[in-house]
C-alpha cells in the first residue's frame, strides 16, 4: 500500500468531512462564519484528491479507473469538480453541505476497498476506455449534484408548505434558485451521459464485436438514460419543475447508483471489475 | 464636566405629551442656541422623533442642570413644566452615555432593532454640528454611538428577521422566487392592509401591479398610485395566470379563489409558482389550495406567528447587544477621564520648554563666537534633559486615566507649581 497515496486521499476525506461539519454548523447553529469554511474545504479537498489521483495514474501508467477502488475515488473527484464548476456559475449557498455526504461516502468507501493496482486485461486496453469512463462519470457527477440540489428543494419546499419559516429555512436558498440549479445540472449531465453511453457502445464494438449486448450494465444505463431523457423532455415541453423534477432527479440518481455499483456488486456481466 | 441627557420616550410619556414637546427640524438651530444659553451648556444636541424628545449636552454644574433643562422645554413650548416633568428621565455621566448608545443601537426603541432611529440621530447630529452647537465631547460621543450601533447591527441578529406582517410576506416571497425583480402582483380588494403590503413589494422591484376591487373606481385609484392596471372584479380570475404574487383582502364572506381556478392558472403558466397571501378575515382563498404543487398560501395568522417568533429572537439578541454597549461605555468614560489630565500634561511641557528657552538664551549670550552647529547641539541637549525629566511624571499621569478622580493631576500641579487659573 502506497503511503503517500493513502495520505493524500485521507487528507481529501478529512477536508470533505470538515466541509460537512462546517456546513451543518452553518445550517443549524446559524453561524454565518461557517459558510466560507465549508466552501473552501471542498476546494482544498479537491486539490488533495486530484494530487492523489495524478499520483495513482503515474504509478499505474494509465488513467486510474480500472477497479472498484479507483472508480469510487474517481467519481468523488469528478463530483467535487462538478460542484466547484457549478457553484462558480450558480451561487447556491449550502449546496456544498448537501454534496459533502456523497463525497465522504465515496472517498471513504474507496479508502476501505483494496488499493492494489490491477493489471488491465489486453481486451480493455484502448483509447475508448478512458473516454467512456470520463464522459459517463462526468455526466453522473453533474446529475448527482442535481440530486443534492433536489434534496434541498424538497426540504425547503416542505418547510414553506408546512409554514415552518425559521431556522434552516433562512439558510437554505430560494426555491427558484434550486430549481434553476436542477435544470443546469440536467443540461450539463444529460449530454455527457449520452456521450458516455455512445462512446461505450463504440468501444464495445471494438472489444466484443457488438455495439450493444444487453448486459445488465448496459440495460441499467439505458433505464437511467430514459429517466433523465423523460425529465429533460418534461422540463422543456410540459412545464415539469420544482417538486416533480426534484423527485425524478432523486429517482434518476438512485438508478445511476445502481448502474454504477449495484450492477457490479449484485449482478454479473461483461462490466464486472477485475478482482 | 458632565454629559447629561433629559428626555421622554414612548415608554414614559403618551403621544399627547410627546407631540407637544416635539421640535420642528427647521427651528432646531435656533432652539439649540437657546438651549445652550438657558441651560448653560457648553455643547448641546436635540433629538426629536415621533417616539422621543431628548436634550443632550455638556454641563459644568449638575446641581441646577435638570431644572434648567426642564425650564427650557417649558419656555420653548410655552407649556407648564409640571404638565410633563414627571414623565421625564434625567441621566448623567455613565448613565447618559449608556442611554445614548442604547438609543442609537435601537435597544430603546418601540420595536427593538428597527433601524430608523440611527438615521434620525444622524440628522439631529448633523443639524447640531452645522449650527456649531456640538464640540469635542459630543462629536466623539455621537461618532462612538454610530459606531456601536453599526457593530451591534452586524455582530448580533438584532435586526435580521422581519417583524411586521408585510415584511414577513416579502421575506417569504424572496425564498420562493429568489429575486422579486420582474414579478407581477395582483391586489384583490383595495383595502389599507393590501396597500401597505403592496408598497413593500413594489419597493423590491416588482414589475407590475394589477388591482381589482368590487368598486372599480377604488381599484383605479390604487392602480394609479402604483402605476398599475385596474381590473373589473368579475374578470380578475382570467388574469390569475399572469401574476406571481396575489394579495387578497376583500370583505367577501365566501372563498374567491379555490383549487380549480389555480389549477387552470398553473397549467397556463407552465407550473411557475404562485404565492398567495390572504389578509382577509373571513378568508378569501380556500386553504386547500396550499396542497397544490407550486402554490404557496399564507394567511394572516401564519405570518403573524413568524413575526411573534422573530420578536422573541430580537429580545434575546438585545441582551448580547447590552453587553457590547457596556464595554463601549467603559471605553468612553476612560476617554472622558483622559481629557481631565490632558491640560496638565500640556502645561508641564510648556513650563519645561519655557525654562529651557530662558536658560539657553542666557547661557548662549555669553558665547558669541559659537557656530550654528555647536548651538544646535547645546539646544538639543537641553531639550533632551527636559523631555527625559518629564517622561515618568507624564507616563504616571496617563496611567491614571481610567480612575476618574484627578487627584494625581492636582498633586502634580502643586509640585510643579502650575497655577490653577491658567
Amino acid at each position: 500500500m502506497d503511503i503517500i497515496y493513502t495520505t493524500l486521499l485521507g487528507g481529501a476525506l478529512t477536508l470533505y468531512t470538515l466541509c460537512m461539519v462546517a456546513g451543518f454548523v452553518y445550517l443549524f447553529r446559524l453561524k454565518s462564519k461557517a459558510l466560507p469554511w465549508s466552501r473552501n474545504s471542498i476546494l482544498a479537498g479537491f486539490v488533495f484528491h486530484l494530487l492523489a489521483f495524478l499520483w495513482r495514474c503515474g504509478q499505474a501508467q494509465t488513467l486510474a479507473v480500472t477497479n472498484l477502488h479507483e472508480s469510487l475515488s474517481f467519481f468523488a473527484l469528478l463530483l467535487a469538480l462538478a460542484f466547484l464548476l457549478v457553484s462558480r456559475k450558480n451561487k447556491v449557498p449550502t449546496l456544498g453541505t448537501f454534496t459533502s455526504p456523497l463525497l465522504i461516502i465515496f472517498t471513504l468507501w474507496a479508502l476501505i476497498t483494496p488499493h492494489t493496482i490491477t493489471p488491465q486485461p489486453p481486451i480493455l486496453k484502448s483509447f475508448w476506455l478512458p473516454l467512456h469512463v470520463l464522459l459517463s462519470f462526468a455526466g453522473n457527477a453533474f446529475l448527482a449534484l442535481g440530486c443534492g440540489g433536489a434534496v434541498m428543494y424538497l426540504l425547503q419546499e416542505r418547510l414553506i408548505k408546512k409554514k415552518k419559516i425559521k431556522g434552516i429555512f433562512r439558510k437554505l436558498p430560494a426555491l427558484q434558485r434550486l430549481d434553476e440549479l436542477n435544470y443546469l445540472c440536467l443540461r450539463l449531465g444529460f449530454p455527457l451521459l449520452t456521450l458516455g453511453i455512445i462512446s461505450g457502445s463504440v468501444w464495445a464494438s471494438y472489444a466484443w464485436g457488438a455495439h450493444w449486448s444487453w448486459d445488465p450494465k448496459e440495460t441499467w444505463s439505458l433505464i437511467t438514460w430514459l429517466l433523465f431523457a423523460a425529465l429533460l423532455h418534461g422540463r422543456m415541453n410540459s412545464g415539469w419543475r420544482g417538486r416533480k423534477a426534484s423527485l425524478l432527479t432523486i429517482i434518476g440518481f438512485a438508478a445511476i447508483m445502481f448502474t454504477f455499483l449495484g450492477v457490479n456488486l449484485l449482478l454479473s456481466g461483461l462490466h464486472s471489475y477485475v478482482h | 464636566m458632565h454629559i447629561v441627557t433629559l428626555g421622554l420616550n414612548h415608554q414614559t410619556a403618551p403621544v399627547e405629551t410627546r407631540e407637544r414637546l416635539a421640535f420642528n427640524s427647521e427651528a432646531l438651530p435656533a432652539a439649540l442656541h437657546q438651549l445652550k444659553e438657558e441651560a448653560e451648556l457648553s455643547e448641546g444636541l436635540i433629538l426629536s422623533t415621533c417616539n422621543r424628545v431628548e436634550l443632550c449636552g455638556i454641563s459644568q454644574d449638575l446641581d441646577q442642570c435638570r431644572d434648567k433643562l426642564i425650564n427650557f422645554l417649558a419656555q420653548y413650548h410655552q407649556i407648564p413644566a409640571d404638565s410633563f416633568a414627571d414623565k421625564l428621565y434625567f441621566h448623567t455621566d455613565s448613565d447618559a452615555i449608556r442611554h445614548g448608545f442604547r438609543v442609537a443601537s435601537s435597544l430603546d426603541s418601540m420595536v427593538v432593532g428597527e433601524p430608523q432611529i440611527l438615521g434620525q440621530l444622524k440628522d439631529a447630529f448633523f443639524i447640531a454640528s452645522e449650527s456649531c452647537s456640538t464640540g469635542l465631547i459630543l462629536n466623539r460621543f455621537m461618532h462612538r454611538s454610530f459606531f456601536i450601533a453599526k457593530e451591534i447591527r452586524t455582530k448580533t441578529k438584532i435586526a435580521s428577521c422581519a417583524v411586521s406582517v408585510s415584511f414577513a410576506a416579502v421575506e417569504l416571497a424572496k425564498k420562493i422566487f429568489g429575486d422579486l425583480k420582474g414579478m407581477k402582483v395582483m391586489l384583490i380588494g383595495a383595502g389599507e392592509m393590501c396597500e401597505l403590503a403592496a408598497r413593500h413589494f413594489v419597493n423590491q422591484g416588482i414589475e407590475q401591479v394589477l388591482v381589482t376591487n368590487r368598486t372599480l373606481n377604488r381599484a383605479q385609484e390604487l392602480a394609479e398610485e402604483f402605476s398599475g392596471i385596474a381590473l373589473p372584479f368579475d374578470k380578475f380570475r382570467q388574469h390569475l395566470d399572469q401574476v406571481d404574487i396575489i394579495l387578497s383582502s376583500t370583505g367577501s364572506p365566501d372563498y374567491l379563489i379555490g383549487p380549480p381556478e389555480l389549477t387552470q392558472a398553473l397549467k397556463k403558466r407552465r407550473n411557475r409558482p404562485i404565492f398567495l397571501i390572504d389578509i382577509a378575515v373571513p378568508r378569501d382563498i380556500d386553504p386547500t389550495v396550499n396542497e397544490l404543487d407550486n402554490i404557496y398560501l399564507y394567511d394572516v395568522d401564519d405570518l403573524q406567528e413568524t413575526v411573534t417568533e422573530n420578536l422573541d429572537q430580537r429580545q434575546q439578541e438585545a441582551q448580547r447587544a447590552e453587553a457590547m454597549v457596556d464595554l463601549e461605555v467603559d471605553k468612553f468614560e476612560q476617554w472622558i477621564a483622559s481629557l481631565a489630565v490632558t491640560p496638565t500634561i500640556k502645561e508641564l511641557r510648556e513650563q519645561v520648554r519655557k525654562i529651557s528657552e530662558q536658560e539657553l538664551s542666557k547661557t548662549l549670550a555669553g558665547f558669541p563666537d559659537m557656530d550654528a552647529k555647536e548651538r544646535r547641539r547645546i539646544e538639543a541637549m537641553v531639550n533632551a534633559i527636559g523631555n527625559k525629566f518629564l517622561h515618568h511624571p507624564i507616563n504616571y499621569l496617563k496611567s491614571q486615566d481610567g480612575c476618574g478622580e484627578s487627584m494625581p493631576a492636582t498633586t502634580i500641579r502643586k509640585i510643579f507649581h502650575l497655577t490653577e487659573n491658567e
